[in-house]
């Protein structure tokens, strides 16, 4: 566009002028990028939104073979005993048959690195479309993997939370959860 | 009257004449709708997209009346809508107008694109002027998606959780973008207040679309029913009378059947679950979308992966953005395309099949049903539309449009 101050016939090496087109065009969009920024940021999660971020929930209440779902972050999380069949069976399959590997230990494992295999802590959330999968209560159904099942498009999770068949691409997620006394969770 | 087009017109009224030397409004009314010379020929398929406009003024009236009563926080939504519906003089009424106007406006828009893809509107020179309608459909169902959202039902929960989830198959940046789209961890207060912004704003986008859709539509005219062009005055009408009357009484036609919902029947294309107010713990048993989503949702669930499903769907729609170079074919209108006349029914059998397969839960017969269609659909675009338009041989097409009308008057 500079070049058509360039007269007919003129050669077209670049001038003071083409320099100063292009210097003050790139600005000019530098400028409109770092105002287009905060409108964008605007719209990401709040300082108070963020903060809601720690919950503590006491443990003792819940049987070995029983599971809660509490509220966290406007999200379900699963707190489930589990039975010592469940953890056996867990703990029993081998890597290669998950799609997305992951040891049933590093799954029960809190931030202080203490193994709890009895307690498993998951976001109650499926991986593929963030449906909340059916097996924590007594009568739900548990899929074919004895954990939980989402009956949105029929993912099957293991007792493990572990993705074993259906359309969601990875495990359910273990929050950053810290046993501060053995009755006592604090999750986030 | 047909004879006055090209020459600029006279006004006798002072104040008109004074305005239009100024701002020739008036000019570009009598131009544009009345003397525009239009095809003769057009059938009742024509009138949709005056249905349409109709359907979308409708929308932008009654919604800006809701928000007046509508309250976007997590916590009074669903009661703000149950007042409209029962304390708030004739409330219910233009919550119901504007509730089945979003299905009377998607039935308008699916018949007006099936005319365009049956009769090939979308050839050159129309090709920007069907991309610009694209756009259109597209900002429709982002506008009715957030729409369905503010009522804060079960429905509207969980429909906003699995659609907003889609964008996390994206890799490396999905999640982020989600986190961004809900303004927190989860669709929560902050979702429902962007949502309302943008539901409220989108449909004055689509305004602005339609308005240079319509620029577009007037730089060549419309298509007709034989689409060859016409070649002279015998082959035309002004737009008005003849097809202001027409438009007015198929717009009134429409209209008595979407009133018959309206006024009996305002549930019966909605989903009970919505009357529920929304629960972030628990998920419905069987989450259905709006019925015009359902085909897109149907190719979604079909692939058995998720970034595949989520690409799938939004194929769907890409590929009628290239439609106009995947169709090979000269010929534009499917009535002198002995071969694609058939396919294009096939193709509007494999829609709703699609619509069935996403109505119902994924399981059993549906699931490769609905591979099945899916598979149909990408085949029609993508393989057959450039094939046949170079073996089919096409009917003999007519002289002009007056010889095809009055060729058929004389039978
Ligand atoms: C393209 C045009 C539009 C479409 C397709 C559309 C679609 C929808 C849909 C599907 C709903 C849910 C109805 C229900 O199930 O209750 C809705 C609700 C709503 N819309 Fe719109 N809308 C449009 C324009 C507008 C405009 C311009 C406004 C103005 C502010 C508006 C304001 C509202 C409000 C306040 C609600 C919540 C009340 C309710 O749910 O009935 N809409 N819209
Ligand atoms: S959301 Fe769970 S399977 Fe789709």
């Amino acid at each position: 566009m500079a070049s058509s101050s360039i007269p007919a016939g003129g050669h077209s090496d670049p001038t003071r002028r083409d320099f100063l087109m292009v210097a003050t065009g790139a600005l000019a969009g530098v400028g409109a990028a770092a105002t287009a920024w905060p409108f964008i940021n605007n719209l990401n999660p709040a300082a108070d939104t963020l903060a809601l971020s720690t919950i503590e929930v006491n443990v003792t209440p819940i049987q070995v073979g029983q599971a809660v779902t509490v509220k966290w972050r406007g999200k379900p999380v699963f707190i489930r005993h589990r039975t010592a069949d469940e953890i056996k069976e867990a703990e029993a399959v081998p890597l290669s048959a998950l799609p997305d590997p992951q040891t049933d230990n590093s799954r029960v494992t809190d931030t202080a690195k203490k193994v709890r295999p009895e307690w498993l802590i998951m976001i109650g959330v499926c991986t593929h479309l963030g449906c909340v999968p059916l097996g924590n209560k007594p009568g739900d159904p548990k899929g074919e993997f004895g954990g939980w099942f989402c009956p949105c498009h029929g993912s099957s999770y293991d007792t493990s939370g572990r993705i074993r068949k259906g359309p969601a691409p990875k495990n359910l997620v273990v929050p950053e959860y810290l046993f501060t006394t053995d009755s006592l969770v604090r999750i986030g | 009257m047909a004879s006055s087009h090209g020459t600029p017109p006279v006004f006798n009224n002072k104040v008109i004449a004074w305005i239009d030397h100024r701002l020739p409004i008036f000019s570009y009314i009598e131009k544009e709708y009345h003397t525009f010379p239009t095809p003769r020929n057009f059938n009742y398929f024509w009138n949709f997209g005056a249905i349409a406009t109709v359907m979308l003024v409708l929308m932008i009236a009654t919604g800006v009346v809701l928000a007046t009563n509508y309250t976007p926080h997590v916590l009074m939504a669903f009661d703000s809508v149950e007042r409209i519906d029962r304390d708030v003089p004739q409330g219910w009424l233009i919550r119901d107008l504007h509730m089945n106007g979003a299905s009377f406006f998607f039935i308008a828009v699916y018949v007006h694109i099936f005319r365009g893809m049956y009769y090939g509107s979308y050839k050159a020179p129309r090709e920007l002027l069907w991309i610009l309608g694209v756009v259109i459909f597209l900002l429709m169902m982002a506008t009715a998606f957030m729409g369905y959202v503010l009522p804060w039902g079960q429905m509207s929960f969980w429909g906003a959780t699995v659609i907003t989830n889609l964008f996390s198959a994206i890799p490396v940046v999905g999640e982020s973008i989600v986190t961004w789209l809900w303004g927190g961890f989860a669709v929560d207060n902050p979702t429902l207040n962007r949502f309302f912004a943008l539901h409220y704003l989108l449909p004055f986008v689509i305004v602005a679309v339609v308005a240079l859709h319509v620029v577009a539509l007037h730089v060549h005219g419309s298509n007709n029913p034989t689409g060859i062009d016409p070649k002279g005055p015998q082959d035309t009408v002004p737009f008005h009378p003849y097809y202001t009357m027409k438009d007015g009484f198929g717009v009134v036609v429409f209209l008595i059947v979407y009133a018959g919902f309206v006024f009996f029947a305002p549930d019966y294309m909605g989903h009970p679950d919505n009357y529920i107010p929304a629960n972030p713990l628990v998920t419905p048993a069987h989450i259905v979308p709006e019925w015009y989503f359902l085909p897109f949702y149907a190719i979604l669930r079909a692939i058995p992966d998720k970034l595949g499903g989520v690409l799938a769907m939004f194929g769907a729609i890409a590929v009628l953005f290239i439609l106009p170079w995947l169709d090979t074919s000269r010929v534009r209108s499917a009535t002198f395309r002995p071969i694609y006349k058939w396919f294009m029914m096939v193709l509007v059998v494999d829609v709703v099949v699609l619509g069935f397969c996403g109505a119902n839960p994924p399981e059993g017969f549906w699931v490769p049903l609905s591979q099945l269609a899916t598979l149909y659909y990408f085949f029609h675009f993508l393989i057959l539309l450039p094939i046949l338009g170079k073996i089919e041989r096409p009917l003999p097409l007519p002289p002009s449009i007056a010889d095809s009308v009055l060729k058929k008057k004389a039978v």
